[in-house]
């Protein structure tokens, strides 16, 4: 898919930055507002989405290549896993938790200061464990994935179009 | 009236009257009381802000006490995008 015209990319460019910043919004305040990892990650896809219409499936491909958006989703899904098994892992150093798989370890301790308040309605985004580390992970798992599964089809309707 | 009709509209008035009936129980929509409401519900709605801190109740079901379910939709996710690389990949010529 070869690019559009300059008209689409002008106005492209205005609205791609504030996609981003919506999408990586939703991403962070997963615990806070309506929305997560999925969500925002979608909205972030979407607009990489508009990107590749815009520019065409060759200029975008000389930026990024597959295999590296491959890599950054293993790293979201390692990461994803690692957080639940660091539940279970996180008894051996401090025996006053309790060890569980998906266990919210980071939640009502005071030895690590991340993420470790509680209560109803603070809103603050110090809060609910580990739950924005898997909205992270998550976010980039899904960006990573479905901006490669766009770009791989339309980098492979180039070839319908002779170029 | 063939055969083939015939299940089929027998199909569609077993599932027609299931919907109906589940549809006849549902929970009366913006009455939130002790007895309407099932148990788990309001267990989630009670506890959620004081146990996982997370204001928003929705993420803290799916990342906190719903771990499992997430695992296997990112596995899912994980499976379809490298099906699609797969399908899609650049052969050397």
């Amino acid at each position: 898919m070869s690019g559009m015209s300059r008209i689409v990319k002008t106005i492209t460019n205005v609205a791609f930055p504030i996609v981003l910043i919506y999408g990586l919004y939703v991403i962070a305040h997963g615990h806070l507002t309506p929305g997560g990892g999925f969500q925002g990650g979608a909205v972030v896809a979407s607009g990489l989405a508009m990107l590749l219409v815009a520019y065409g499936s060759i200029w975008v491909i000389g930026k990024v290549k597959e295999k590296q958006l491959s890599i950054l989703e293993s790293i979201g899904a390692i990461g994803f896993i690692g957080l639940a098994f660091l539940g279970i892992l996180m008894v051996f150093i401090y025996s006053s938790f309790q060890g569980n798989f998906f266990n919210n370890f980071l939640i009502n301790q005071n030895e690590i200061p991340l993420f470790n308040e509680i209560g109803a309605g603070l809103a603050n985004i110090n809060t609910a464990g580990v739950i924005p580390l898997m909205n992270f992970a998550v976010g980039l798992k899904v960006i990573a994935g479905l901006f490669a599964i766009v770009l791989v089809m339309a980098y492979a309707t180039r070839i319908k179009e002779g170029k | 009236m063939n055969k083939r009709n015939f299940a089929a509209v027998i199909f569609f008035a077993i599932v027609g009257a299931f919907l109906l009936f589940t549809a006849l129980m549902m929970h009366p929509f913006g009455n939130f009381n002790e007895e309407n409401t099932p148990e788990m519900d309001e267990y989630i709605i009670d506890n959620t802000q004081n146990e996982t801190g997370a204001d928003n109740g929705v993420t803290a079901v799916v990342f906190d006490y719903r771990g499992f379910d997430t695992l296997g939709e990112a596995t899912v996710l994980f499976t379809a995008v490298a099906g699609v690389i797969l399908v899609f990949r650049r052969l050397k010529k």
